[in-house]
């Protein structure tokens, strides 16, 4: 029985609702119980974006996450915002490319990633959020690419149908970079 | 079963109105419902049916009413302010005895207020709302699949009873995303031999009216009209009890608060607390008897709401004030964590309550 | 010989108008439009708020009794679920012109497919006299006692003429009750009116100039003359909007 409590938090465009809605529907094709809350409303619209996410064993209570165990922080202003709320013993991924300072807490695990500039790097300038979900991903032991690229056909609309190979792309990069010591 | 689906709340209940037969979308935009109103623009015009944004709230509602007035299924979707604009149109539904849905995503109030959740309009979907002698079956949902459900019992019911039903949900619903699955048996709608599509020359005419100038005869309809509203009471409750078997503390919540409120109730009973919950469903009929029946064995009730305390009055009012009933609130957008419920449960515990 | 009979169109309830007052020759021109198209099993009717409130129940076809200047939205929905219903709302100018100018000024936008006969006796008949949208300057009400000034309360809504500025509408008309030759032009209009909708042409229109003795303080005759000395002059009869015949000219 495990619940765990995901919270995304970045800049409007950076895709951290669509990197929550992959999230939860990673955890509903491995049958478990799922629940995505947006932040909604005029803070939406070019400022900061956050999404709650929750997978489950059992049914979701409140979906809304107030102490997550996992923090993806894509900017500065979530990490300095939501760093202190993130469970003991919980985890902080952060885009090292955006955020030059360092996690303070000493009680949570911490992954830098600069995955905005890997994307860039890689002529995905809009998937940083993705290659951030691909480490996310493998840190908790939880990719496989056949249950991965099911969840993507469940996110990308068949409109965008061209982007499916692109975003399995950034989850693959994201997945194997290792964090220079 | 079939496959399951994230939707957001308010796509989901847009969808399943359409499968529960619904061909009419009137609205105004208004955040956080206006995903209801841009999914019926996409979804309408491809089935046949219509989607037309109206001049202001107060249009819509009576568009609502001349579609009904035709017999067919028909639902607008608001939230609080355009809600208190919709007030006459509901009077007048209610009056002429016209079945029609009405979706409040509740947002803070009062005035223009805020956009983020609440539940502060229980007083004005459960008492009436607007003037007159009537009520509206009002019904909560605490789940997207919910959402979704209560959408479609929302049709049957208003259809049952010629009444409108109120889905009375909140910025959270509407937003939040769960798995949802949008198999439905829809029974086909009664027959309305009272709508009005023209006597093709064969008929009496039809009157689709509210007014009645002869005291005795408008306190006649208003008099049957409230036999009509004792049978839903008799008939049309429902409600959740959560680990009530054992209860000494009973949480009262409805959507997004007895969301909230289970956390605590797990949280409680790690701590050895007897907590539970009763969580009506219909507000409008409140789940009076068993709030009752848990005032037997409950030692106090905890009325965790959105709002200053609404709902809290009818719990009062069920369980005869024989325990105390105490409030666990936010408002104004704010949401109850489940850290402040526990402490609310927890501090019943040491007030005589349970251990 | 039948040399008159009542249109069938209209019930045998008896109207509870004030003697003198023509809704009930509007009433009647529009039942003998209804008999004469033979529309009546597939007409509905929407009945406002003001004197003709029970118009509802002077009409053989289907009808709804709105809320206060809500007539056009309820015949928008009533349309939309049932095309093939030939729909009219009967409003005074208390309710068309006041209250509900914003769904009047709508549905006349959106072109809805609707008929639309608009009563304006310059006054709130209903409620006993007091000061309407159309209430002329100078018009003494029971809320404008020493006339209508325009300085504080404003002045008049010339509905057709405002109407006539929108894309919207096919067919915008004025006529008045007050004489044999104006009726006969009254019906006409009427009869266009219903006609369009039939031919699925939209939005339409007819402003009725009618009388309301009891209120203004005068004797049925003289209604009908203070209407041809004082209300035509302010609201000239005549058609203010006719789309399709616009386009036929330019042909």
């Amino acid at each position: 029985m495990s619940t765990t409590q995901f919270l995304f938090a970045g800049f409007g465009g950076q895709g951290i609702l669509f990197a929550g809605k992959f999230a939860a529907y990673k955890g509903l094709i491995g049958e478990k119980q799922v629940s995505w809350l947006p932040s909604y409303g005029p803070e939406m619209r070019g400022g900061t974006a956050s999404c709650s996410v929750i997978i489950s064993d059992e049914p979701v209570g409140s979906p809304i996450v107030s102490k997550p165990d996992v923090l993806i922080a894509m900017n500065l202003p979530s990490l300095d915002r939501y760093e202190s709320a993130v469970a003991v013993g919980g985890t902080i991924f952060v885009d090292s490319t955006l955020i030059d300072r360092k996690v303070e807490r000493d009680d949570v695990a911490v992954y830098y990633v600069p995955a905005t500039r890997l994307a860039s790097d890689n002529g995905m300038p809009t998937l940083a959020n993705m290659i951030l979900m691909g480490n996310i991903l493998k840190v908790m032991n939880d990719f496989d690419e056949e249950s991965v690229t099911e969840a993507l056909k469940k996110v990308v609309s068949a409109k965008h149908a061209d982007m499916l190979d692109v975003n399995l792309k950034a989850l693959k990069i994201g997945a194997e970079y290792k964090e220079e010591v | 079963m079939s496959e399951k689906v994230l939707m957001k709340g308010n796509e989901a209940l847009a969808e399943a109105a359409i499968i529960a037969g619904c061909r009419h979308y009137f609205g105004y935009p208004i955040t956080p419902q206006t995903e209801v109103a841009a999914y019926m623009a996409k979804r309408m015009p491809k089935i046949g049916g219509t989607f037309l944004q109206a001049e202001s709230e107060i249009a819509a509602i009576n568009m609502v009413y001349g579609v009904s007035s035709t017999g067919h299924r028909v639902m607008t979707s608001s939230s609080s302010p355009g809600i208190s604009l919709k007030g006459e149109g509901l009077s007048y539904l209610a009056g002429s005895d016209l079945p029609a849905l009405v979706i409040n995503v509740q947002r803070g109030g009062p005035g223009l207020g805020g956009i983020q959740p609440s539940q502060s309009d229980y007083f004005q979907a459960t008492k009436g709302g607007a003037h007159g002698d009537f009520h509206m079956i009002v019904l909560a949902p605490a789940s997207v699949q919910e959402m979704a459900d209560l959408t479609v019992k929302g049709f049957e019911l208003a259809d049952k009873y010629r009444m409108t039903s109120m889905v009375l949900a909140d910025g959270t619903m509407g937003q939040m995303m769960e798995p949802v699955s949008l198999e439905y048996d829809i029974k086909p709608a009664p027959e309305k031999p009272w709508a009005t599509t023209g006597t093709k020359m064969q008929r009496e005419h039809n009157i689709i009216n509210s007014l009645s100038l002869v005291p005795e005869e408008l306190e006649r309809l208003n008099i049957e009209r409230y036999k009509r509203y004792d049978e839903v009471e008799k008939n049309e409750v429902m409600y959740e009890e959560y680990m009530m078997d054992d209860a000494e503390i009973c949480i009262a919540a409805f959507g997004i608060a007895a969301r909230v409120s289970k956390n605590a109730i797990t949280e409680a009973r790690r701590q050895g607390i007897k907590a539970g919950m009763i969580r009506p469903i219909t507000l409008w009929p409140f789940p009076k008897a068993p709030f009752k029946k848990a005032a037997k064995s409950v030692k106090q009730f905890i009325s965790v709401e959105l709002s200053m305390g609404q709902m809290i009055e009818d719990v009062r009012l069920a369980t005869e004030c024989r325990v105390p009933v105490t409030l666990c609130n936010r408002v104004g957008g704010m949401i109850p964590s489940p850290e402040m419920v526990l402490e609310a449960i927890k501090e019943a515990a040491k007030n005589g309550g349970a251990r | 010989m039948v040399v008159f009979e009542k249109p069938h169109a209209l019930t045998d309830v008896p109207m509870h108008y004030c003697p003198g007052c023509t809704h009930g020759i509007v009433h009647r021109l529009v039942a003998e439009v209804i008999d004469e198209l033979g529309i009546e099993g597939k007409t509905v009717g929407i009945a406002p708020v003001g004197c003709s409130v029970m118009a509802y129940n002077y009409f053989n076809c289907d009808m709804i009794e709105a809320a206060h200047g809500r007539a056009p939205a309820v015949a928008t929905g009533v349309k939309r679920a049932e095309p093939d219903n030939i729909v009219f709302t009967y409003q005074g100018d208390g309710d068309l012109a006041s209250i509900g100018t914003a769904e009047t000024v709508h549905s006349a936008a959106r072109n809805e497919n609707i008929t639309v006969i608009f009563i304006n006796n310059a006054i709130y008949g209903m409620t006993g006299g007091q000061m309407a949208p159309t209430s002329l300057p100078g018009q003494v009400t029971q809320t404008s006692p020493y006339g209508r000034d325009v300085k504080l309360c404003g002045y008049p809504v010339k509905v057709c003429e405002m109407l006539s500025q929108l894309d919207g509408p096919e067919y915008l008309e004025r006529v008045a009750v007050n004489n044999v030759k104006n009726i006969k032009n009254a019906k006409k209009a009427i009869k266009k009116a219903f006609q369009n909708q039939i031919d699925g042409k939209g939005f339409s229109l007819v402003e009725v100039i009618s009388s309301c003795p009891t209120n203004w303080g005068l004797t049925p005759q003289n209604a009908l003359k203070w209407i041809d000395e004082k209300m035509i002059p302010y609201y000239p009869l005549g058609v203010y909007k006719d789309r399709s015949a616009a386009k036929e000219e330019t042909k």
